[in-house]
């Protein structure tokens, strides 16, 4: 008879922390090894061909880069929501929003100012964009007690249908041929790429920098202690005399304007116009629930679980075209990462006794 | 015959992250005994409760029944055999009935219809035992008494020879405790072996055969209790002598601190829950408001301190309306407050000791600078806390979860007396405390007194409210039955004034509805 319990870990060190999650890793890697074997295709190649496909060439690094960007800011602005228990799950939604605010600011004064001007302007309207449809789950939460899990993802739906709305009506552009799309965005709004990429730096610059800057908003600042306390107690943060309102509000607007920067860098950086919500984002808003759990909901490390995460999204892609696998294979491989991903953190948390022998 | 005849503890240890919790723990219960635990909080009490019940695993030593040693992994094997353990907070589904609860745990309920195959087992057991339930009532509608009877009659039929109470008199009213307590001599008299977690030594003296004390871990001393008494007991438990007696000097009244004038609240089921009080609290006083449980004490207390609004009247702090401020607000008025339900909303699990050691207070100009919170002055204010209330954890940088209940509530208290505020709230200060911190406590409460603070205390505890209070207020459904000087002879009634039959002061006729 062999008996297994368990028992907690509180002496967790970094060393520890990194062993386990690469170990979990691994343990994936295997999994995902008998499915390829499954399918018929030899499960070293296809698994070099992932990590060719995205860290081990330089057009894969590229591509990974660019995918990243999106997944660390709305990822970092994610940490900070799921931190006060406030389950946003309408990151996709708010990027949306932001797109369209931004694509507005651009047609509208583009032509007229100077880049140095209009593109800050632009990301202001994006940060607007993606916070405005942010707090409006967290008033409808504190102040009449709707679930923000039901809103926050509705209003995914919601945003999806006004943009698709406004690119074939009201601003389906004339050189699209009657496509729907808006018309290029003015030259001064685009932002610069490295050459040889795809990667808009301007972008990248501020994902890592609103990452950092979320990090000291949550460990060291008033605010960043009351939306903790919210998290882990909202009975002592009533005690505390903390107003809900106004943590919800700015907390939901910083997340939703993390989410509504990445817009701005999807349809400014990379598309170069507003297209259907589906090319606009591929998914980020959703993948970037897994990066800000992957970063234990610490923003910092959302810069490498954003990177880790963009590597799975473009690798997948390669090893679709090279070795023809359906598209849904690297949903699948996404899927089991995480899931091992989150049996290591018990294992990191938890020491599991093993016996054999009798009991009675 | 009862499955345990005997059942011994041998040489137990369990250390949690380096700290021995428990170390070389012997004890023994026999059938037909009641064993007292006695200890300091987080003196290894509930953790060596937890290891008989299956919850731990000890790091070595041996359980044994009936000399034959035997493994517990889990509560359902420590159930099968025979032991039962009645949680300080009780582990029931408010919205189901009390039949409802009983079929939930127990091992021989079949799939279908439940409820009726052992409604006759659980009558019989009720009338073994002497409880008078309706068993169709929701649990949310019973008091803590009841409720706990619920948890001792699941542990019963589960065929529970040994029982395990933790703390079980810390929510119960002076006639509940009676009751338990003839329960328990019932139980005793049949023969069930019962261990008895508890901090008032008179209830141990009372009913225990056999004491054991714990201290950091270790067994201090074995004791008969017919061979010692309680000074002695306090005395192996603290490893020094704790006065029971405070001395409560005359102080001169002075100027006016609270003004609480006929307020109406609302309690959590719609119904007026405080009718019509009023009061003024002096500087250099503390003042007691006695009552059983759920006569509106909490609601009032929460009132003053901005938690729950005011329906009609006015609450007055140093002259400053303060009717339906914000608890911060409140809060920088000068009002502290020890809630009733402190491990609810005193603290938050998850973050650290020192996070929790500034909760209410961190946007104090101390503490936070601008946006930001000054972590230095914030960890020394928490280290300040732990040495000063001796609360026992192995650093600053703890999760409050890993802390024991009663040094989580001495973090608590220590935070919020800490403050020198202009009037303190205290909701029970001193329940589920040890002696020795208990002692603390009152003293300084007094200190804070002496300083020219007030205290408006509430308890139930009628010795704590004897030695501290200047003045007493009894509160029966929502009303003061009477105020009045603590010297005062007319205090010798102050049963009938809880039980609402009989009001003293100006106004003297009873309120309307006072059945209990």
């Amino acid at each position: 008879m062999i008996q297994i319990t368990t028992s907690d870990r509180y002496n967790i060190t970094a060393a520890r922390s990194l062993m386990t999650s690469l170990g979990a890793f691994a343990a994936g890697l295997l999994v995902i090894s008998i499915i390829f074997l499954a399918a018929g295709v030899n499960p070293l190649f296809a698994i070099s061909e992932i990590f060719l496909g995205s860290f081990g060439s330089a057009y894969g690094f590229k591509e990974t880069v660019t995918k990243a960007i999106p997944l660390i800011l709305i990822g970092a602005g994610l940490t900070l929501a799921f931190r006060a228990k406030f389950w946003n799950i309408g990151a996709e939604g708010q990027l949306l929003m932001g797109a369209i605010f931004a694509t507005w600011t651009a047609q509208t004064f583009g032509e007229a100012l100077p880049s140095v001007l209009i593109v800050p302007l632009v990301f202001g309207a994006g940060f607007l964009g993606g916070a405005l449809w942010g707090i409006i789950p967290a008033i409808l939460k504190i102040k009449y007690a709707i679930n923000e899990v039901i809103t926050t993802l509705m209003l995914n739906y919601i945003c999806a249908e006004i943009l698709t709305m406004l690119i074939v009506g009201p601003w389906k552009g004339k050189t699209r041929f009657g496509f729907p799309g808006t018309d290029n965005l003015p030259e001064s709004v685009i932002l610069g790429v490295i050459p040889g990429s795809r990667i808009h730096y301007a972008t990248l610059i501020l994902a890592v920098v609103s990452a950092a800057v979320l990090t000291v908003v949550i460990y060291k600042t008033r605010f960043g202690y009351e939306a903790r306390v919210v998290g882990e107690n909202p009975d002592a943060g009533k005690y505390a005399g903390i107003d809900f309102l106004k943590t919800s509000l700015i907390l939901m607007a910083i997340s939703g304007g993390l989410a509504g920067f990445a817009g701005v860098g999807e349809v400014a950086g990379i598309h170069h116009y507003l297209g259907y919500p589906a090319s606009v984002s591929s998914g980020y808003g959703f993948t970037a629930i897994i990066v800000a759990w992957l970063a234990k909901l610490n923003p910092l490390y959302a810069i490498f679980s954003g990177l880790v995460f963009a590597g799975i999204v473009v690798g997948g892609d390669a090893i679709q075209i090279s070795l023809g696998l359906p598209a849904a294979t690297v949903q699948i491989v996404n899927g089991i990462l995480l899931i091992f991903l989150i049996m290591g953190d018990y294992f990191l948390h938890h020491k599991v006794h093993i016996r054999f022998g009798k009991t009675n | 015959m009862k499955k345990i005849q005997r059942l011994e503890m041998v040489d137990i240890c369990k250390s949690f992250h380096g700290v021995h919790a428990n170390k070389d723990i012997n004890l023994t219960v026999n059938s037909g005994e009641i064993l007292g635990l006695l200890g300091e909080n987080g003196a290894g009490k509930t953790t060596l409760m937890n290891i008989l019940y299956g919850l731990y695993q000890p790091d070595g030593g041996q359980i044994r029944i009936n000399g034959k040693p035997i493994k517990i992994s889990n509560p359902v094997e420590s159930i099968s055999h025979g032991i039962g353990m009645v949680h300080q907070h009780f582990m029931l589904v408010q919205n189901h009935s009390i039949i409802e609860n009983i079929a939930l745990g127990y091992k021989d309920t079949p799939f279908f219809f439940p409820k009726i195959k052992i409604r006759e087992r659980v009558k019989e057991f009720s009338r073994q035992f002497d409880f008078r339930m309706d068993l169709n009532q929701k649990v949310w509608q019973l008091s803590a008494g009841e409720q706990q009877r619920v948890e001792i009659i699941k542990a019963l039929l589960n065929g529970a020879d040994l029982l395990i109470l933790d703390e079980p008199t810390s929510v119960l009213t002076p006639q509940e405790i009676r009751e338990l307590i003839d329960i328990l001599r019932r139980m005793k008299a049949d023969g069930h072996s019962i261990i008895f977690i508890s901090h008032k030594l008179d209830e141990i003296m009372d009913i225990c055969d056999r004491v054991t004390v714990l201290q950091k871990g270790q067994i201090v001393g074995n004791a008969d209790t017919k061979d010692m008494d309680k000074q002695g007991l306090a005395r192996m438990m603290v490893g020094r002598d704790v006065s029971f007696k405070v001395d409560r000097e005359k102080l001169e009244k002075g100027s006016q601190v609270l003004s609480v004038e006929d307020i109406h609240v609302t309690g959590d089921k719609g119904l007026p829950a405080v009718k019509g009080v009023s009061f003024n609290l002096y500087k250099n006083e503390i003042f007691g408001i006695a009552g059983v449980a759920g006569n509106g004490q909490r609601e009032l207390a929460e009132a003053i301190t901005g938690i729950r609004k005011i329906d009609t009247g006015s609450i007055r702090v140093n002259g400053q309306n303060i009717t339906n401020m914000s608890p911060r607000k409140i809060y920088d008025y000068g009002v502290s407050h020890v809630p009733e339900e402190r491990i609810r909303f005193g603290i938050a699990p998850g973050l650290f000791l020192y996070d929790n050691a500034i909760l209410k207070q961190h946007h104090l100009k101390k503490f936070s600078k601008r946006y930001f919170l000054k972590y230095n002055q914030v960890k020394n204010h928490a280290k300040t806390i732990i040495s000063d209330f001796k609360v026992s954890t192995h650093s600053i940088n703890n999760q409050i979860r890993n802390l024991s209940g009663g040094n989580i509530q001495k973090l608590i208290l220590g935070r919020e007396i800490s403050e020198q505020p202009d009037l303190l709230v205290a909701s029970h200060p001193t329940y589920g405390l040890d002696v020795g911190a208990t002692e603390f406590l009152r003293q300084h409460l007094l200190q804070l007194r002496r300083q020219g603070s007030t205290v408006l205390l509430f308890s139930e505890d009628l010795e704590e409210i004897f030695e501290l209070c200047d003045r007493v207020a009894v509160i029966f459904a929502g009303e003061l039955m009477g105020i009045l000087e603590a010297d005062d002879q007319r205090l010798c009634d102050i049963g009938l004034m809880m039980a609402g039959s009989k009001r003293v002061g100006d106004n003297t006729h009873l309120p309307e509805n006072n059945q209990v």
